[in-house]
């Protein structure tokens, strides 16, 4: 099933919202989880769950150090469903 | 050089009463309950409907996104440092002369079960990275330790229902041997969840009194029928006398001794004897440089179990003498309910309460006073301690043998 990127950008501000109570809002493309958004590892490891479940996709351990940014992640997961 | 002096210059709590020290203290002084149904389905599946949870739900006291990535035990913990921390004054000083001491008789047992459920519906991938630190029986101690950037050292000692009380222990020995001059210890515990509940029932140590859960908890009636689980937790923070002098610290009184025994007997059962809490009487006392006659109050361990009550009552009577008979004892488990943990750290913040306000608390329930009991017990009302410099003592035993007495003096 395809994704949009609009969608997955939506979703992924809604669970960074849920799991480490960032304002939606402040959650853009060019944001880095670590530096700007402040998401620790623990809760890295939260995020990456909550969009495989959401987002209907898997994203391998390995590749999770890859996903620097929102816009990463995006990506990511809009190719993955593809 | 003569003993460093600890004293007690905050005092924070979140209990089956209250959601702070304040209104925590006045519920006991009025004789109030904690006790409650439980709402949840699963009380059906136990011989016991009841407990007593916390007056006010954490979640109306802290951001949700900090609450999620901590265990019930450890937000108690955190909510009732804060207001411990911000009653002394929130004091300014070296982090490296700042400690943590705060235990918790289980730790994050319902963490430990729902990443268990988690784990059974939705395999490893279903487990949250927060569990560890969640339920790991440090949490508590850990947490608090972080927020304060507390360096001297982060402790949780662990002895069952004596664990709040060893940890105050604890904390009083690092001030004293100059390893900080301020820390923060007590006692917290979560465990109102079926599993823990259903454990303590199949020992019959739980009263199932379902049809009259306020009168459950009944220490040293003669129909007492076991405890009634409770939780939240209670803080002091300890300061060395000098240090919360120079700072012009509010003082409440002074932490002056432990004692600590421990039974050799059974691991659950009270040696009927009562010799090792006669010991650790004796220990506090000496430790203290007290003797029986200063003593004119103690809160009891009193869990409102047949054999303990009345092992503890005997105790007493042979280690306090005939000098028991001006020793206002007050079974504040009564309303509060058993915080395990937790019960050693709340029922010391009372007997701090007490020496401040001179007032004993009372004990509730008892219809008819089981006649195998023969220390003062103050009942219903409060009743008011003497003028002039006065001394109480702290009852806290465990499951495992664990006896921990603390002895606390007006300055």
């Amino acid at each position: 099933m395809a994704l949009s990127a609009a969608d997955v950008l939506a979703g992924i501000k809604e669970i960074v919202e849920e799991v480490a109570g960032i304002p939606a809002a402040s959650i853009e493309l060019d944001k880095n989880f670590t530096d700007d958004l402040e998401v620790d590892s623990l809760s890295m490891v939260e995020v990456v769950v909550a969009c495989e479940e959401r987002f209907g996709v898997k994203i391998p351990d390995e590749k999770v150090t890859d996903l620097a940014t929102v816009g990463d992640a995006v990506n990511f997961i809009v190719n993955a469903a593809a | 050089m003569s003993q460093r002096r600890v004293v007690v210059t905050g005092l924070g709590a979140t209990t089956p009463l209250g959601a702070d020290v304040a209104s925590t203290w006045a519920a006991l002084l009025a004789g109030k309950s904690g006790v409650r149904l439980l709402t949840e389905d699963w009380r059906e599946l136990l011989p016991v409907h009841f407990a007593a949870r916390v007056a006010t739900e954490p979640a109306d006291q802290m951001e949700r996104v900090e609450m999620r990535r901590l265990d019930r035990s450890e937000q108690f913990a955190l909510i009732a440092s804060r207001e411990a921390w911000k009653d002394a004054g929130s004091p300014d000083l070296d982090k490296e002369r700042l400690g943590v001491v705060i235990a918790s008789g289980i730790g994050g047992v319902i963490t430990l079960l729902d990443q268990f459920d988690n784990f059974k519906e939705k395999g490893a991938r279903g487990v949250s990275p927060h569990t560890v630190p969640m339920l790991m029986p440090n949490g508590p101690a850990a947490n608090v330790g972080l927020e304060l950037q507390a360096k001297a050292g982060v402790h949780t000692p662990v002895s069952a229902c004596a664990s709040g009380a060893e940890a105050i222990g604890y904390a009083l020995e690092m001030i004293r041997s100059n390893r900080a001059d301020v820390i923060v210890s007590g006692g917290v515990e979560a465990a109102i969840h079926q599993l823990p509940m259903a454990g303590f029932a199949a020992m019959k140590a739980l009263s199932t009194r379902n049809d009259a859960p306020e009168r459950a908890s009944r220490p040293y009636d003669a129909d007492r029928d076991g405890f009634v689980l409770g939780e939240g937790g209670g803080i002091l923070i300890l300061e060395e006398y000098e240090h919360a002098k120079a700072r012009g610290a509010k003082i409440y009184c002074e932490l002056v001794g432990q004692g600590l025994s421990s039974d050799g007997y059974h691991i659950a059962a009270p040696d009927p004897d009562g010799a090792g809490v006669q010991r650790a009487i004796k220990f506090a006392l000496a430790d203290a440089k007290l003797s029986t006659k200063d003593i004119v109050h103690l809160n009891a361990h009193a869990t409102s179990t047949p054999a303990g009550d009345v092992a503890e009552a005997n105790a007493l009577r042979l280690a306090l003498g005939k000098d028991s008979d001006h020793v206002a004892v007050s079974a504040t488990k009564s309303m509060t309910g058993h915080l395990l943990g937790g019960a050693g750290a709340i029922e010391s913040v009372f007997i701090v309460k007490a020496l401040q306000e001179r007032l004993a608390p009372p004990t509730i329930n008892i219809e008819n006073l089981d006649s195998a009991v023969t220390i003062d017990v103050v009942r219903d009302t409060p009743r008011p301690l003497p003028a002039g410099q006065i001394a109480a003592l702290n009852d806290s035993f465990g499951f495992g043998g664990h006896n921990v007495v603390l002895a606390f003096a007006t300055l």
